[in-house]
């Protein structure tokens, strides 16, 4: 039987973390996807290597990806399919439990490997564990942490594009508003170098001065839940249990004392530098490399140690 | 409006969990348990909305062992009206606790559910989803701001890029993020008098509720272990390791 995958796009962008839920769906069977929005998202869906075909809930009632009626539609879809998926992301987690319910099926979120059809590991308790699980429900709706599969290409396939009604019902919810933070910079969780901030940055203003080492790495920008809390940064930024869950090659954490919640969110990544005053602070306690010290006499030496010839 | 506020017992944030050494779970005896923390912030977001009018009754409801009545006297204490215990030793799922929520919400007709949005402890973040899709309620979740008014509820949520403002019709079901209010800690007389509040136990079989699981706990492991890293001296040291060594730059 075939796999649904759905994938989340955003200003009709698909998200990297929904390919990696396309290669992790290819374990399981013949991956089929499920999107809104324009026709080019869905022609940038049937071009991902690994998609067999595309459906497209097109229409008012399926913008937004508004929980309500996409959980509606993929539960009309959910007879043809064995498993149902989509990256742990916003989208993923806010419309695929609703779908569950309403095939009276417990979810499994945060897959971080697949045993087999029935049987998958997920962390619990921010990450201090790792629970293998084993459904007994005829499907399986699971979201998947992106971190853990590497994203299926953007192009190699040419699966067909079919139209998918979604079903009529009431008007729970209405699209309001929406403010997405504006960055030059790469997103988050498809970053291959990360720079992060945390309470140690002091300020909104201080933040920035993460920039430039930001500029010189290519690198996205993140922050502890701490900097996020005291406003130096937006909520998007949040790296951790409770924001995004990350695994970059590097991730530098700056002025980040390391909660148990913030190392949930980065602690897979390749190679984790920390900087901190503090040398207790349990960021080092992952840190491949460690530099204690005070953070603003730091960066710039950073900075120009990365400017000079290597 | 009546406002119904679901609460778990669960390990202490502050605590470090260990996994049992037979690897069937993560070990609770003799560990501080505490309010998840998501619901905190619910039952401090319901007790807001009666003390500016809107909400006319609060009431805490906790699915779990007879214990939970603690949590549910911390809620009270926080400003909740009365409380409901649903007693079972069973770890109830999301889908079982949806389902026994969605049989309480037929007795006490809220018109607003407002839930964590997930637990510490399980990290499913999918109980309010699963009840909204059960009955057929509109959801709002990871909400950082709630507004009450004309019968609708305007939600600002926490999304991968940003914040998405919906509305949606009451009833309708809102899950709590981190910042959307910071919760009070109860005062001594409050937890006094929230000992005299009204708490009604009942059992999942009386709401005509199935609890068994459906999920099986194969095993609980420890996660593997980073090998311990250095420090460095400089910061030309960092950047020429980052360089030759880890070669990641």
């Amino acid at each position: 039987m075939a796999v649904l995958v759905f994938l989340d796009h955003e200003s009709g962008v698909i998200r990297q973390a929904s390919r990696s839920a396309v290669t992790a769906a290819r374990a399981l069977g013949e991956v089929h996807v499920l999107v809104t929005g324009d026709a080019p998202v869905a022609e940038a869906a049937a071009r991902i290597d690994g998609v067999a075909k595309v459906l497209r809930a097109a229409g008012a009632a399926a913008a937004h990806e508004l929980a309500e009626p996409l959980a509606a539609v993929i539960a009309d879809l959910a007879p043809g399919y064995s498993h149902i998926l989509a990256a742990s992301g916003a989208s993923g987690k806010n419309v695929l439990p609703r779908a569950a319910a309403l095939l009276d099926v417990q979810p499994i979120p945060d897959v971080v490997s697949i045993v087999d059809a029935d049987t998958f590991v997920r962390p619990i308790y921010a990450g201090s564990a790792l629970a293998t699980v084993k459904s007994s429900d005829a499907k399986k709706v699971l979201t998947v942490r992106a971190s853990s599969f590497d994203p299926a290409p953007a192009e190699g396939g040419a699966a067909p594009i079919e139209q998918v009604a979604v079903p009529e019902g009431p008007v729970l919810s209405e699209f309001v508003s929406i403010a997405l933070s504006q960055s030059e910079r790469p997103e988050l969780e498809s970053a291959r170098v990360i720079v992060s901030g945390g309470r140690g940055m002091q300020n909104e203003e201080n933040f920035k001065l993460l920039n430039p080492l930001a500029d010189r790495l290519g690198a996205a920008i993140g922050a502890s839940r701490a900097a996020v809390d005291a406003g130096f940064v937006p909520n998007d930024y949040q790296v951790g249990q409770t924001g995004k869950i990350v695994a970059p090659d590097l991730y530098i954490a700056v002025g980040i004392s390391g909660a148990i919640q913030h190392l949930a969110g980065m602690k897979d990544s390749k190679v984790i530098v920390a900087i901190n005053k503090d040398p207790e602070a349990p960021i080092f306690q992952v840190a491949d490399y460690g530099l204690v010290g005070d953070l603003f006499e730091i960066l710039p030496q950073v900075e120009a140690a990365l400017d000079t010839a290597g | 409006m009546k406002v119904l506020v679901p609460v778990k017992r669960v390990i202490d944030f502050n605590i470090k969990p260990r996994v049992k050494a037979d690897g069937t779970g993560v070990e609770t005896a003799g560990v501080k348990m505490s309010m998840n923390p998501f619901d905190e912030i619910a039952v401090e977001e319901a007790v807001r909305l009666k003390e500016k009018g809107i909400a006319t009754e609060v009431v805490a409801v906790s699915v779990g062992v007879q214990q939970a009545q603690d949590t549910l006297r911390t809620a009270m204490a926080m400003g909740a009206d009365r409380a409901i215990l649903v007693l079972t030793d069973v770890a109830v799922e999301p889908l079982a606790v949806a389902k026994i929520l969605k049989a309480l919400v037929a007795k006490e007709n809220p018109d607003l559910m407002l839930l964590g949005k997930q637990a510490i402890d399980d990290d499913m973040n999918a109980t309010g989803q699963m009840l909204a899709g059960l009955l057929g309620w509109g959801q709002g979740t990871f909400a950082s701001k709630i507004e009450i008014a004309d019968g609708k509820a305007t939600v600002t949520r926490e999304i991968d890029g940003g914040l998405e403002t919906l509305t949606l019709a009451l009833p309708a079901i809102v899950t709590a993020d981190l910042r959307l209010n910071e919760p009070r800690y109860a005062s001594l007389p409050n937890i006094m008098k929230a000992r005299k509040k009204p708490l009604e136990t009942i059992a999942p079989a009386d709401l005509g509720v199935d609890v068994t699981p459906r999920l099986t706990i194969v095993s609980v492991a420890e996660p593997p272990a980073r090998q311990q890293g250095i420090k460095v001296e400089s910061a030309a040291d960092l950047v020429a390791r980052l360089r030759n060594e880890a070669k990641v730059i």
